[in-house]
């Protein structure tokens, strides 16, 4: 140990040999995820409970809520591999994803409502994606971008990549496309819109999670 | 005296918003300064080199296109290279000069996205990046006309290239021939002499040129360091022996070397294209090779091209099978890299992003 | 003065001057070096004026089932050639090589590539880490056996 580390305070030796308890730790979360992500997520389905269908009062409420939802989508800045060049593109002047309010892609997935999984999703990366996805507030949306995302697309069967994303998290919108032109991606935001349009938000506790599991535990 | 402090580890990355894709570093920081730096990369590593020995030869050209995925014309070339090494043959020389344009225009398109990112990284807010992807656009669009798509592309083949340019390419490579100067003279007026760019990046992160070397830095970050190689020179490939171009060389190795390299390799791009356009002649575009290729076997071959981020080389193996025995990939970003520790310790956190940027990685590459 | 390739025979015949029992042979383009003594010819490599490889291009792995070739590419940008050193190494178990980080810094990353995806040590390399795949991950993806 030198002078100069002992008095900055540095444990010895290189930092790359201090880190191994925590490498450890990591591989053994990959590994622990990739064996036991065998089968696809379901998708979040929507399912109009029949005591509400027709409930004037209800449905200009959601309608108000669900627009002001689908009008400010602020997307988690998520680029993996070769889709975050087109969702680049997409927010750039040519294609304007401004004009959905979604220009403000923001750094930090506490602010965000959408996460666009935009390139290969790798089983050393899943535990991020599915950390960043578990801090991100309800209601949250995914969007599945490109072949690699939806299925492993040409990477299919490599012995690195997740074969698909709903592996890991639950997907609302698939856009197929190697990679998906912006055009395409603008598609499955429109198609997203469409979606959010049918949700109920004052059903007790269902804290806006449509349909699915965690509103069945709330009736 | 100096008031004795704690030391901080931090993790940056793998999402993160200027690690440019899914990087990922462990720095320990005193304060503002980096003491220590650990990279940790395979993020997005997809066994690229396994799936290359399970596709046929022509298969593996749409892997390559997603390896550096803003420079997949560049990497479709130093693949055909290798294989047609491989084979024994040489493309015809309308399709020469079509790699050679299609490769040209994709660096300016690269080179385009490093600089942008780099100013993004540097805290200009969107403005030059608008301006870089407006310029990129155009080119994505002759490369729409020339092959149907728009970033993974696969339109350089072993023997050649996919087809012919259709008729209302040049006349369309001729307005973007025509515009470039322009666009490129705003965004220098905008951005080259800028003194914020120039306080904060120069003399900032310096590399040494011996260090560089002995550390097989190559492409732009090696030129900034002083050194003027370029394999596009040494090794002409394609129609690079029938073209002039200068290869522009800083001598300070800091993080505005690097950005000036690549805003004077954009005018060197367009030059060549120019003399392309004009050497031009009808003719074939692609060898009559059969579909599935079979070298023959123990043969081996390292193509290689100047890449957007440096030295891109692919070293094949044949056993005579019908896809490659081993494909390796020599990615310049991975092993421009390998500097990372000395180009960030010692320097500021706020440093730390403009260097990567600077450095222009892609990770697509870094991790295959 | 164009750039050109030296043979594997001129490269044998400077390397087995200055460092005996080093070549194993010469093929027309690559000399093959034991590789006990790869990190020894890696400093003459580059240290010798008149071969003068101060730039370590790649290093490659390639499985043979029953050997391992490890494939060195370099070039001199004073002297304007290249050339190819390769190392064979037997067995599929327990394969290990002399790290030439201490010549080239820029074998550091390769070499832990190499050791990660063929499962190839570096003895004497400071950081023998997996660099693609997570710690915990059984084998090693690029050997043959590997499905």
């Amino acid at each position: 140990m030198t002078g100069e580390q002992e008095f900055r305070g540095i444990e010895s030796g290189p930092l790359f040999d201090r880190t191994w308890h925590i490498d450890r730790v990591e591989g053994a979360a990959v590994q622990g995820l990739k064996d036991t992500s065998v089968e696809p997520l379901s998708e979040p389905l929507i399912e109009v409970p029949d005591d509400l269908k027709g409930n004037l009062v209800v449905t200009s409420v959601d309608a108000l809520v669900n627009w002001g939802r689908k009008s400010a989508l602020w997307p988690v800045t998520f680029g993996l591999a070769c889709c975050a060049f087109e969702m680049i593109a997409t927010a750039m002047g040519r294609f304007d994803i401004a004009r959905f309010g979604m220009e403000a892609f923001r750094a930090s997935p506490r602010q965000a409502d959408l996460m666009i999984i935009a390139g290969t999703v790798t089983w050393k990366m899943a535990p991020a994606i599915q950390r960043i996805h578990e801090q991100m507030a309800e209601p949250k949306w995914v969007i599945s971008m490109g072949v690699c995302a939806t299925s492993g697309g040409p990477y299919f069967g490599s012995y690195s990549v997740v074969p698909g994303v709903d592996h890991i998290i639950p997907v609302d919108v698939y856009v197929p496309g190697c990679p998906p032109r912006p055009d395409a991606l603008l598609f499955g935001v429109m198609e997203l819109h469409e979606k959010i349009k049918k949700y109920h938000n004052l059903r007790p506790g269902s804290r806006n999670v449509p349909g699915g599991t965690l509103a069945a535990e709330n009736p | 005296m100096p008031i004795r402090t704690e030391p901080m580890t931090v993790n940056v990355g793998p999402q993160h918003p200027s690690t440019h894709g899914v990087f990922r570093l462990r720095i320990t920081f005193d304060g503002e300064e980096i003491l220590e730096v650990e990279p940790v990369f395979g993020y997005l590593h997809r066994g690229t080199e396994k799936l290359a020995e399970e596709r046929n030869y022509v298969q593996v050209v749409t892997l390559t296109d997603r390896l550096d995925y803003v420079s997949s014309m560049i990497n479709n070339q130093a693949y055909c290279l290798a294989v047609e090494q491989l084979l024994e043959v040489e493309p015809p020389d309308r399709g020469k000069y079509l790699r050679t344009i299609a490769a040209e225009l994709q660096r300016i398109a690269a080179h385009l996205m490093g600089i942008g990112f780099f100013l993004q990284d540097l805290g200009t807010l969107g403005t030059p990046l608008m301006y870089c992807f407006r310029t990129r656009e155009k080119i994505l669009d002759l490369f729409e006309m020339l092959c149907g798509a728009r970033i993974t592309v696969s339109y350089l083949r072993p023997g050649g290239v996919f087809a012919d340019a259709p008729e209302d390419f040049w006349p369309a490579l001729d307005r973007f021939l025509t515009d470039l100067p322009g666009e490129l003279s705003e965004l220098e007026q905008l951005i080259l002499e800028n003194e914020i760019v120039m306080v904060r990046t120069r003399g900032v992160s310096t590399l040494p040129l011996d260090m560089a070397i002995n550390s097989s830095v190559s492409g732009p970050v090696l030129r900034a360091s002083g050194l003027a190689w370029d394999w596009r020179k040494a090794e002409p490939y394609d129609a690079y022996d029938r073209v002039e171009f200068d290869v522009p060389v800083a001598q300070n190795g800091d993080n505005y070397d690097r950005f000036w390299v690549r805003m004077q390799e954009l005018h060197q791009s367009a030059r060549i294209v120019r003399q392309c356009v004009e050497q031009i002649e009808p003719g074939p575009v692609r060898l009559d090779l059969p579909l599935v290729l079979r070298p023959e076997p123990g043969r081996e071959a390292y193509g290689r091209v100047e890449a957007s981020k440096g030295e891109l080389a692919f070293y094949l193996f044949s056993d005579g099978g019908i896809s490659p025995y081993r494909c390796k990939i020599r990615s310049p970003s991975l092993i421009n890299l390998t500097v990372t520790e000395h180009l960030l310790v010692g320097w500021k956190l706020a440093d730390m992003i403009v260097t990567l940027g600077s450095v222009d990685i892609n990770m697509g590459e870094v991790d295959r | 003065m164009p750039f050109q390739a030296l043979t594997g025979e001129a490269l044998a015949d400077r390397l087995a001057e200055a460092v005996p029992d080093s070549v194993e042979r010469a093929d027309g383009d690559c000399v093959w070096v034991e590789p006990s003594q790869i990190a020894i010819t890696a400093q003459f490599l580059r240290d010798d004026p008149g071969l003068d490889f101060q730039f370590l291009n790649a290093i490659s792995a390639v499985d043979f089932i029953d050997s391992f070739d490890v494939v060195y590419h370099l070039t001199s940008f004073r002297q304007q050639h290249k050339g190819v050193v390769k190392a064979r190494l037997h067995g599929r178990e327990s394969l290990s090589l002399p790290s030439v980080y201490e010549v080239w810094r820029g074998a550091d990353l390769q070499e832990r590539e190499v050791w990660d995806l063929m499962g190839i040590r570096f003895e004497g390399h400071p950081n023998m880490k997996r660099i693609m795949l997570w710690e915990g991950f059984d084998g090693h993806p690029l050997r043959k056996d590997y499905l």
